[in-house]
């Protein structure tokens, strides 16, 4: 591939990624939301955490099946343990790296 | 002016000391997707154009696949919109914290809307001592470190050892606490247990990325469904 073949591929996809980053905060922050919205809306960041997290503790991601036990589940438990009794950021980061390479080295 | 110097270099602190754990954990990522683009024959300066415009971890991963699978330009741009359709959600939610701000700010802001930023500054707003320029502040670190992360894998990543010092991890332990951060009354346990159980389903029955979008708004509305419902009755 040529340099404006790389150039036409990445702006279309930029192009087609920042427009829904961008529109609903344009569209959005101009006006004045209903409370109902604002309710939903707020719901929004633990359940999409969520959705991010689950899937990568409780499934193989190769072969898309249900795994209970992983390492990463494993080690999410003590982490999650951290960020409830301490609520440090960086802390629980730290601590989950630690923790997941020691038991990669075990198991 | 002397006063307009440490209000910046207090923004610019506050800034990187919320963005560090992304920024952290972004490096093994980033390294990755440059080992994969190189053995792929993406040169170094293409998969710095890629970071810079797209700026979009899972979907630059995918191009580079499609790219080494001969796909075409068309089929990768419409995976790209479908995989990264879930920052909709995310900037409606910002948007209640960013309301009355000007076009121009909101342009600019809108391009570091990551899974990652938007975790990060929705905590941090809802803490309260924080404001957009330290939200755009995390927002560009993150590209930054993003891009370094990703041409710089292109040239070292063969020689980093796999999984050093957990790191792969990082990003991991970063939702984890996050996700606490958000668990301020019952009712976010119950919709984060909800969209737990919901996209794990999701993920197993249904081919593809859709289940962090479908699962989100499944479980958001339920849980606000309920929050209704317990609202009449009490």
């Amino acid at each position: 591939m040529t340099f404006s073949d790389f150039l036409l591929l990445f702006s279309g996809m930029g192009l087609v990624t920042y427009l829904p980053r961008a529109l609903p905060l344009l569209y959005l922050a101009q006006k004045k939301l209903p409370q109902w919205l604002i309710d939903w809306l707020s719901l929004i960041p633990v359940a999409i955490l969520s959705a991010l997290l689950a899937p990568s503790l409780f499934t193989d991601s190769a072969s898309r099946s249900f795994s209970f036990g992983k390492t990463e589940l494993l080690v999410a438990i003590p982490t999650l343990i951290f960020a409830i009794k301490t609520r440090s950021l960086g802390g629980t980061v730290l601590v989950g790296m630690l923790l997941f390479w020691l038991a990669e080295k075990i198991i | 002016m002397a006063k307009i110097q440490d209000q910046t270099n207090a923004t610019l602190r506050d800034g990187a000391a919320a963005a560090w754990p992304i920024c952290l954990g972004y490096f093994p990522i980033g390294l990755s997707l440059g080992v994969l683009a190189q053995k792929a024959g993406i040169p170094w300066w293409a998969v710095a154009m890629m970071s810079l415009l797209v700026f979009a971890g899972s979907a630059q991963f995918i191009c580079i696949a499609m790219l080494a699978a001969k796909a075409s330009a068309p089929a990768i741009i419409m995976t790209t919109f479908v995989v990264n359709l879930r920052h909709l959600l995310m900037s409606s939610a910002l948007a209640v914290h960013l309301s009355g701000l000007s076009q121009r700010f909101l342009t600019l802001f809108a391009y570091g809307v990551t899974d990652e930023s938007f975790a990060v500054n929705m905590t941090r707003f809802r803490a309260g001592n924080w404001d957009r320029w330290r939200a755009l502040v995390v927002n560009h670190l993150a590209n930054f470190s993003w891009l370094v992360a990703t041409v710089s894998g292109g040239f070292v990543g063969q020689f980093v050892p796999e999984g050093a010092f957990g790191i792969n991890y990082a990003l991991t332990g970063m939702f984890i606490c996050l996700l606490v951060f958000q668990l301020q009354g019952r009712i976010y346990l119950i919709t984060g247990l909800l969209a737990a159980g919901i996209s794990i389903v999701w993920y197993l029955l249904i081919p593809g990325d859709s289940y962090i979008v479908g699962a989100s708004i499944t479980a958001a509305t339920l849980g606000y469904l309920l929050k209704c419902r317990y609202r009449r009755h009490k």
